[in-house]
């Protein structure tokens, strides 16, 4: 086996170049699983974990720029407060040793339809930036993935970073699994609230072959909360609201019968994950708007339906 | 290749080493440190975590060629000579050892948990605690070692004569 440990981006980029078949180790909990298995001999590793520019983040313009290489752990406790719904999924990612060292650029390569990055990404209309030595691409999140376990990246390309808004308003995730630590998902959900744009962004897991959104419930709920000027004066959303905002979501999925759960099991959950999230986050959207307005607030704290 | 690394404060060689293979491979079968435990090679059990710069990993999961001039600290760096570690010594008090098999994994990560945070809660202690399995105590006992460990350690840290070793 060759082994190749690039010290900067560049000289990564590079070895990618002269090494199109090389796979990159990043935490290497998807890649040693196959490894110490035997479901995957690489001729050549690219290790990523010695480019210290990868595991950083930074902010430019209004937006943040994730690098690929920055593990969960750090995610949680440096970015947790600006990216809620990324956090709460990171949160849930396999156990503290995983997420100490698992990344969200291994999530997004392994492509894997239950990968706990992917919905909050989706909801809050991230970009995959990707770099070879012939340059850079902006990727968006639907663009990334195009099957189970694959995506766009060419043989030469490297996923060097993910942009991402802060969240501007209320985001959640949620997640079923046997248990709350160590599971890979039987489906998830994330949402998230754009105020500023009067949208509302999905993110369903586990759920189809690949992460995807469900536009149609964004768009009827973007489109009820503009129309009756919930935005800017938020109430208790009606009960009619909230199930069909469920039933659209469920229906956006098309997912299979496996071992973890039954297509059916999966689209009756998916309802209730997104009227459930959709409480939490349309609460915590009427508290912060009753702390900043307090003169709008004519309905108090009471419970959202 | 032959790889070097730093193992518990001391720079190891092993020679001959293949580069996928796993830092646990290396650390058991290579370097005679059979401390680490292998159950499932999956990153599922925890019984393989150790320290990798200063942070818990499992080590059936790092390859061995990127530990190349980083720091492992393994349950053998734990004790210092004979005399054992508070971890150590309140998993023994209260019970919390049976077949032993998970006992490292856990010690690092009960020892990491009460470095970050002295006075953890139940909760936190599970949560820091839910990737390492027993197959054997039911967990109750390990949870009265590890609030055992996080009170010794922080009274023999206290330096106030009033409180006395727990
Ligand atoms: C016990 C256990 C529990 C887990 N639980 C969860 C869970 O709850 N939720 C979840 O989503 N996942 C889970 N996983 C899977 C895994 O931890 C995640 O997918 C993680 O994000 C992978 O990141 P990594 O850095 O470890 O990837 P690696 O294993 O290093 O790499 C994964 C893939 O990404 C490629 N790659 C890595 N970095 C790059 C890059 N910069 N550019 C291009 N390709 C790259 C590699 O070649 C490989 O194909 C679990 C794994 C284990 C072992
Ligand atoms: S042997 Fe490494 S986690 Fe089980
Ligand atoms: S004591 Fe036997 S597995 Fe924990």
């Amino acid at each position: 086996m060759d082994f190749l440990r690039p010290a900067s981006w560049r000289d990564a980029l590079e070895a990618k170049a002269n090494h199109p078949d090389a796979t990159p180790i990043a935490g290497g909990t998807d890649i040693m699983v196959e490894i110490n298995f035997d479901h995957r001999r690489p001729a050549t590793l690219l290790d990523m974990t010695g480019i210290d520019e990868l595991a950083n983040w930074s902010e430019h313009a209004g937006r943040l720029r994730i690098g690929a290489g920055l593990p969960y752990t750090r995610l949680i406790n440096e970015l947790g407060d600006r990216l809620p719904g990324l956090a709460i999924a990171a949160r849930t990612v396999g156990s503290p040793q995983i997420r100490n060292r698992g990344t969200l650029g291994g999530n997004l390569a392994s492509a894997s339809p239950a990968g706990d990055g992917h919905p909050p990404l989706l909801a809050s209309g991230a970009e995959v930036e990707v770099e070879s030595v012939r340059g850079v691409r902006m990727l968006a999140m639907e663009e990334f993935f195009t099957g189970v376990k694959r995506h766009a990246l060419a043989p030469d390309e490297l996923i060097s970073a993910v942009h991402i808004a802060p969240a501007t308003g209320a985001q959640q995730f949620s997640k079923i699994g046997t248990r709350n630590a160590m599971v890979i998902a039987v489906c998830t959900f994330a949402l998230s609230l754009h105020p500023e744009q009067q949208r509302v962004g999905t993110g369903l897991g586990s759920a189809a072959p690949t992460p995807r959104r469900a536009p149609e419930a964004e768009d009827f709920l973007s489109a009820e909360l503009a129309d009756s000027g919930q935005w800017t004066s938020p109430r208790p959303l009606a009960d009619s609201v909230v199930r069909h905002f469920g039933e659209l979501v469920a229906r956006a999925a098309s997912p299979i019968d496996d071992v973890r759960s039954t297509a059916e099991y999966r689209t009756h959950a998916l309802s209730v994950m997104a009227r459930r999230t959709l409480g939490w986050v349309w609460d915590e959207h009427r508290r912060q708007h009753s702390s900043n307005h307090p003169s709008n607030d004519h309905t108090g704290r009471s419970e959202c339906a | 290749m032959r790889l070097t690394f730093t193992v518990n404060g001391r720079q190891r060689e092993a020679d001959d080493v293949w580069e996928g293979e796993s830092l646990l491979y290396v650390l058991r079968e290579r370097l005679g440190l059979p401390g680490s435990k292998n159950a499932c090679e999956q990153g599922e059990c925890g019984s393989c975590t150790v320290y990798l710069d200063g942070v818990p990993a499992c080590a059936c999961l790092v390859a061995a060629g990127q530990v190349s001039g980083r720091e492992v600290g393994t349950v053998e760096g734990l004790a210092n000579g004979d005399k054992l570690d508070a971890v150590q010594e309140a998993f023994v008090d209260a019970g919390a050892v049976q077949c032993g098999f998970c006992t490292p994994g856990l010690l690092v990560a009960a020892d990491d948990l009460i470095n970050r945070n002295s006075e953890p809660s139940d909760a936190e202690i599970r949560e820091s605690l839910a990737g390492n399995l027993c197959r054997c105590t039911g967990y109750e006992k390990i949870m009265d070692a590890v609030r055992l460990a996080a009170d010794r350690r922080s009274s023999s840290d206290n330096t106030r004569p009033d409180k006395a070793d727990a």
